[in-house]
């Protein structure tokens, strides 16, 4: 695992919140100024997804944002190079997020290499399968200590959680319920028996509670069954409202955290 | 070498299932048992009973005289445009609608192009008493307007999928998405040879009946199981793998592939996958697909809705790379002229799909002993519109 998320987990093993942004969106070269506004307003932990043209895993708004920002010219050469001194100015752990084809066409070792070279710690590919990660992937990931995040569901059988635990090496994103992103049904009951369910199991990674959770309620539910969550599709929409991006950002993490 | 899929779920290097945790268990449910649930003896009789009662197989194999004497060699139709709602897709969904009752499910969700698949997923969902909602792009319920009516009047539910470029790529985004939604009690009828292992093989043994019949047929006509030419259009690529699928390791039989070329090759509107596309991934299978440098998946372009997808199946991926297949292309204007002289010759008014195959005759070079099987996927009925603009019968 990478020390960066190590660290964080050691430090915080509660009540953690991570953020998800897509690069490039709203602008081209906002990358930079969301990180560090997020890491300066209390986020622990940040997943910048890459945008993709058939983001199958996402909801409209996820969609909406990945389109805007290939529009603006946004690709993974260019994230790299905005990503490239970003460890100059902080260390807040960062996940890349992604489909794997675009990270194919780049090349999966060139990705790794990059990724680490600037400073990634983690990746998650949604659609790069348990199997293949195995046969093909695994030793690039481990030479550039690049942590693999895997996704869980509801659905997921309980040996299954074991291998994905045992191949992990950060976290565990636990998929609040079968959904795409950005659907704000809150938490249901049978989410509940779930996370009470894994956390039972003793994993040996943390999990973090993904997929609707949208405000101060559903973060705080989540955190009670599991290290912490991710906001990704209510923080993208908030990235849309009149006011600077400072501004926006600022008031949409003190909705959740205070 | 193997053309069929190896118990990993690939066609050479293509293939496989790479998706999303949240469809896993959908999938892994119908790795685990499709086979085993198809080759039971009571799926078995129910599925014949159908094909036979309701869809009105065994489709004929029709020597085409004058299409014959024109190219100088001998042209044979597998007429699946006769099949009850028109073409080759029901094959399909009537295989997998029973599948799916057997796994329990209640609620069934298709994407389709032309809107001949999801006219046989509506079909079948009638037939079968179930839930069907068909995912349709925006562009195309415009321009194949008679088939969204006939699914909604064999009450199905026709969802517009609005983003992208609104064709067959973004219809099965939706649909993928809404099986991540619904992962309990919905089946998803994939309506060609893609998608995630265990689709394309499921699909191709589907449509397999199509090359099953060529082989009894031309034996009881022509003396000889094996054409020497087997020629199929390819939008996704099922009428083609179920017209190749008993010739796949009989390598005398030339097995000739048929892209859209839409406005040309390399006219930047075209959906010829095999000499556009690269290795990548879309919808949950690694495949040829058409992407810019960076990897986002291009928008195709065909005049025929049903060929505008800017992937092939997985074993028309490895057909190709392996030479096993030989690929063709049709542009748009070849395949109107292509639909007018099968109407003026034969009497027989093939969809735009089909006619991409047909398209190709002349290409051919088929010499006067030559045994040319074309597979007519489908008919003309759903085109008509495009058909009385193009050729200005409306203006007659
Ligand atoms: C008549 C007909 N032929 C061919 C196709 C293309 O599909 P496939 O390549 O899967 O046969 C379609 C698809 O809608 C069709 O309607």
């Amino acid at each position: 695992m990478s020390n960066r998320l190590k660290r964080l987990f050691a430090q915080k093993p509660k009540g953690l919140l991570s953020v998800y942004f897509t690069a490039g969106f709203p602008n081209l070269n906002d990358t930079e100024t969301i990180i560090l506004e997020l890491e300066k307003n209390g986020v622990d932990l940040l997943e910048i997804g890459m945008p993709f043209s058939d983001p199958l895993a996402d909801g409209p708004t996820i969609q909406a944002s990945s389109t805007v920002a290939l529009k603006n010219g946004m690709t993974i050469p260019k994230l790299f190079e905005q990503l490239q001194d970003i460890r100059q100015k902080t260390q807040i752990p960062l996940v890349l997020m992604g489909y794997l084809n675009p990270v194919m066409q780049y090349g999966v070792e060139r990705f790794c290499q990059k990724a680490a070279e600037v400073g990634v710690d983690g990746i998650i590919l949604p659609d790069l399968p348990l199997q293949q990660y195995v046969e093909e992937y695994k030793e690039l990931f481990e030479k550039y200590n690049l942590s693999k995040i895997f996704l869980i569901t509801p659905q997921t059988p309980e040996a299954r959680i074991r291998e994905i635990d045992s191949l992990s090496n950060g976290f565990i994103y636990m998929v609040s319920s079968a959904s795409t992103t950005g659907k704000t049904v809150g938490l249901a009951e049978q989410s509940q028996a779930y996370f009470q369910r894994v956390s039972e199991m003793k994993l040996q990674n943390p999990g973090v509670i993904g997929f609707g959770i949208h405000d101060k309620d559903t973060f705080e539910a989540a955190c009670t069954h599991a290290s912490g969550a991710i906001i990704g599709s209510a923080f993208v929409k908030a990235l849309h409202r009149e006011g600077s991006l400072p501004e926006n950002i600022k008031s949409f993490i003190q909705s959740i955290k205070n | 070498m193997s053309y069929h899929v190896n118990e990993k779920g690939f066609y050479g290097k293509f293939g496989g299932a790479y998706i999303p945790e949240m469809l896993y268990p959908n999938v892994e449910e119908l790795r685990q048992n499709y086979l085993r649930i198809i080759q039971e003896p009571d799926f078995q009789q129910e599925l014949q009973a159908l094909l036979k009662d309701y869809v009105g197989r065994p489709s004929p194999l029709y020597f085409a005289p004058r299409l014959s004497e024109k190219y100088n060699t001998k042209v044979y139709l597998k007429r699946e445009d006769l099949n009850h709602t028109g073409a080759h897709k029901i094959n399909n969904t009537i295989g997998q609608v029973l599948l799916a009752k057997r796994l329990g499910k209640k609620r069934i969700i298709a994407e389709t192009g032309a809107g001949q698949h999801g006219v046989a997923t509506a079909t079948v969902c009638a037939l079968m008493g179930l839930e069907c909602i068909v995912y349709m792009g925006e562009v195309d319920i415009e321009r194949q307007a008679p088939n969204v009516a006939r699914m909604k009047m064999l009450g199905a539910q026709v969802v517009a999928a609005t983003s992208g470029s609104k064709t067959l790529k973004d219809a099965t985004n939706e649909a993928i998405r809404d099986w991540i939604n619904n992962p309990e009690d919905t089946y998803y009828i994939i309506g060609s040879v893609v998608g995630p292992h265990p689709y394309p093989d499921m699909v191709a043994r589907f449509q397999a009946v199509i090359s099953e019949e060529i082989r009894v047929q031309l034996l009881e006509k022509e003396g000889t199981e094996l054409p020497t030419y087997v020629v199929a259009c390819v939008g996704g690529g099922s009428n083609a793998a179920g017209a190749f699928y008993h010739y796949l390791d009989e390598p005398e039989v030339q097995l000739v592939a048929v892209e859209a070329a839409g406005k040309g090759i390399h006219s930047g509107e075209s959906a010829a996958t095999s000499i556009l596309g690269k290795d990548g991934i879309i919808h949950g299978s690694r495949t040829l697909l058409m992407q810019t440098e960076d990897g986002q998946i291009t928008e195709p372009y065909s005049i025929s809705a049903g060929l505008d997808y800017p992937g092939v199946g997985p074993l028309h991926a490895h057909l190709f790379e392996s030479g096993r297949a030989r690929f063709e292309n049709a542009t748009d204007e070849e395949a109107l002229q292509a639909v007018l002289e099968l109407t003026r010759l034969e009497g027989i008014i093939p969809a735009l799909e089909s006619a991409h195959a047909l398209a190709v005759l002349e290409r051919l070079q088929a010499k006067p002993d030559d045994i040319v099987v074309i597979n007519l996927s489908g008919r003309g009925d759903k085109d008509l519109s495009t058909y009385l603009k193009h050729f200005h019968f409306d203006e007659q």
